[in-house]
């Protein structure tokens, strides 16, 4: 994926020599600059505008590229009189507990069917795969049922974390990859650990978590933007709007609140995702090769 | 349709992909023996042990909800008295409530729609940007960045976007003396701009899918092409396009599964209006069990909509596979 190693693309060294061409290549280049700035960046830089100035700007001059006074006293404002301190929080514990269940579930699952491999384990793996083809939404009345009411246990967990947390880990694409991931990893290196002496939970502890990574930190990137994206389902589950996390919290508060308020608490929504995906670009795009097939 | 990179599935991954994971080809599962040990038994109960968060968690909220959810969708329930059996009486009230029709034309617009803006678009950009010798990192950053912006965000700056009297769209068309235009105001624009959105939200995780794969054209069918005295457009639809096939096609169905799921936007931008014309299938659901409280008709409504979608992708797979074979 990087610029250095690949070799050429469809338009070769003579295409490129020739002047139609550099100037096409170069024509298409600007342009494409010049979009994707104004569709990448624009609506970010306008949320950011929009934080800081007056609602006024809003409404009477929306073309102005700089606030008309910046108002610095609006993310203040937005963080005591809507709280959004509090649904950052929020936010970021459902995002944190969904991220532990999620690598928790994916790594002993993944570990147990490739590397133990216990008896009627492939029967269990092709029940998990068999979740990916049911779209999760459609299932979204019984999961609420079942939150509500736990089926053996009894009991709800409904309008807590857990609500959010444990349905995060009944997610299948993260087995499948941890456990490609273990599978590729030399299977003499067990036997060896085997040889001397160590039980599973050590080679789990010392052997395979340390090799496992890179693809730990694909996990965790996956799981935290999507926990983080996530909105029907915390919206249905945690129903008190004390503990509700900013995506849900957003919509309702665009109907009643300050809107340069609102905006501002759009861009604390945004940030965080925003420097997971900066700093860890090469993660996240390596995330989404493993999803990508060879054509 | 905006978390779309997470839902697809189904490839085999590319285990160089993975950094420092071991790059020699993977041996068939099957002939990799279990662990052989003098406690095999003690393995499989430790097995057993390593497995129980994965079937206690999906069981719960996999397993035990899909099956609930068929059971649900043929009982009557309002969660204070036990369920009743009503066999099919589910599905005939849903048959005969109008707004199924209505939402149903509009769902499927929305996957066409969706799929005519939002299908050609990404493969233009990974092609036009997997040619550019320079700023190739910042091209992609720029292109993924409204996927890092969560989806709610996104909808709450595109209502803003879309307001007719101060929204950023119609000043901009004013400025050029077009417009004003009505945008989520009208029965005939609220759909398309809902689309619109969609698309800016998830074409960029599919670029860098396409991104990946363009690398893997190998140049000699380039050069091979061009000894044959190929244009660009022609090496563009003899040679790029017929190497993408497999990942096209798969994304062609991840794309028309993730738009049959639409969601957020109707919910957020429009709340199904003006007059019904964004009630998607997805909102009908929503709005049978948790505003009107029956559960029985959301359940029936989740199971015919997970059937359909597996009729599609089962015809889909099999017209494709014979493609593939041809």
């Amino acid at each position: 994926m990087n610029d250095d190693d690949r070799g050429r693309g469809l338009v070769s060294d003579v295409d490129r020599r020739r002047v139609g061409v550099r100037w096409s290549l170069r024509l298409t280049q600007g342009t494409l600059l010049l979009a994707t700035l104004l569709a990448g960046l624009g609506p970010i830089l306008w949320t950011a505008k929009g934080a800081l100035s007056p609602t006024q700007d809003l409404l009477r001059e929306p073309l102005r590229l700089w606030p008309s006074s910046v108002q610095w006293q609006n993310l203040s404002a937005a963080w005591s009189e809507l709280q959004i301190g509090r649904y950052l929080l929020n936010t970021v514990v459902l995002v944190g507990g969904s991220w532990a269940v999620q690598l928790l579930v994916a790594a002993t699952g993944a570990f147990a069917l490739s590397v133990l491999r216990p008896r009627y384990g492939r029967v269990v793996y092709g029940a998990i795969l068999a979740t990916l083809f049911v779209p999760g939404t459609v299932s979204l009345v019984a999961l609420y049922l079942t939150v509500l009411d736990l089926p053996i246990t009894g009991g709800s967990i409904a309008d807590t974390p857990w609500a959010v947390w444990l349905p995060a880990g009944a997610h299948a694409f993260n087995v499948l990859i941890m456990k490609q991931f273990f599978d590729a990893l030399p299977r003499e290196l067990y036997q060896a650990a085997q040889v001397d002496g160590a039980g599973p939970v050590r080679l789990f502890w010392q052997i395979v978590m340390p090799m496992s990574r890179p693809i730990l930190a694909v996990v965790s990137l996956l799981a935290v933007m999507d926990a983080w994206k996530d909105f029907l389902w915390p919206m249905v589950a945690i129903s008190d709007t004390e503990a509700q996390p900013l995506a849900v919290a957003l919509p309702r508060l665009a109907e009643t609140a300050e809107q340069n308020q609102v905006i501002a608490g759009m861009l604390v929504a945004i940030i965080p995702p925003l420097l997971l995906f900066l700093v860890f670009q090469r993660h996240i795009v390596r995330g989404i090769g493993f999803t990508g097939l060879k054509g | 349709m905006t978390t779309l990179h997470r839902h697809d599935v189904s490839g085999r991954p590319a285990t160089e992909a993975a950094g420092r994971a071991p790059r020699r080809p993977l041996p068939p599962l099957r002939s990799l023996a279990p662990l052989r040990s003098p406690r095999r038994r003690g393995i499989g109960a430790t097995g057993w042990a390593f497995l129980l968060p994965t079937i206690l968690v999906f069981g719960y909220f996999a397993w035990w909800p899909i099956a609930r959810s068929v059971v649900l969708s043929f009982q009557s329930t309002n969660l204070v008295d036990p369920p009743e059996w009503v066999g099919l009486s589910n599905f005939v009230h849903l048959f005969q409530d109008p707004l199924l029709w209505t939402t149903v034309r509009n769902t499927v617009w929305f996957v066409l729609l969706a799929l005519v803006l939002g299908f050609p678009l990404p493969v233009l950009l990974a092609v036009v940007m997997s040619e550019l010798r320079r700023f190739g990192g910042l091209f992609r950053v720029l292109v993924y960045l409204p996927v890092a912006v969560p989806p709610v965000v996104a909808v709450l700056m595109w209502k803003w976007f879309y307001d007719p009297d101060f929204g950023l769209f119609n000043q901009v068309l004013g400025l050029v003396g077009l417009g004003p235009l009505p945008w989520l105001q009208d029965t005939a624009t609220a759909m398309p701009s809902l689309v619109l959105e969609a698309t800016w939200a998830a074409a960029g995780s599919t670029v860098l899918i396409y991104l990946a794969a363009l690398t893997s054209v190998p140049s000699e069918l380039y050069e091979a092409a061009e000894i044959d005295g190929a244009s660009i457009w022609r090496k563009f639809w003899h040679v790029t396009l017929p190497h993408l096939r497999g990942v096209l096609l798969i994304m062609l169905l991840l794309q028309i599964i993730g738009t049959f799921r639409v969601f957020t936007e109707p919910f957020v931008l429009t709340d199904g209006g003006p007059e019904d014309s964004t009630v998607t299938i997805l909102l009908l659901i929503y709005r049978y069990a948790f505003v009107h409280g029956d559960y029985g008709m959301a359940a029936a409504l989740g199971v015919l909509l997970a059937a359909a979608l597996g009729v599609v992708s089962g015809v889909y797979l099999r017209v494709t596979r014979r493609w593939s074979n041809a």
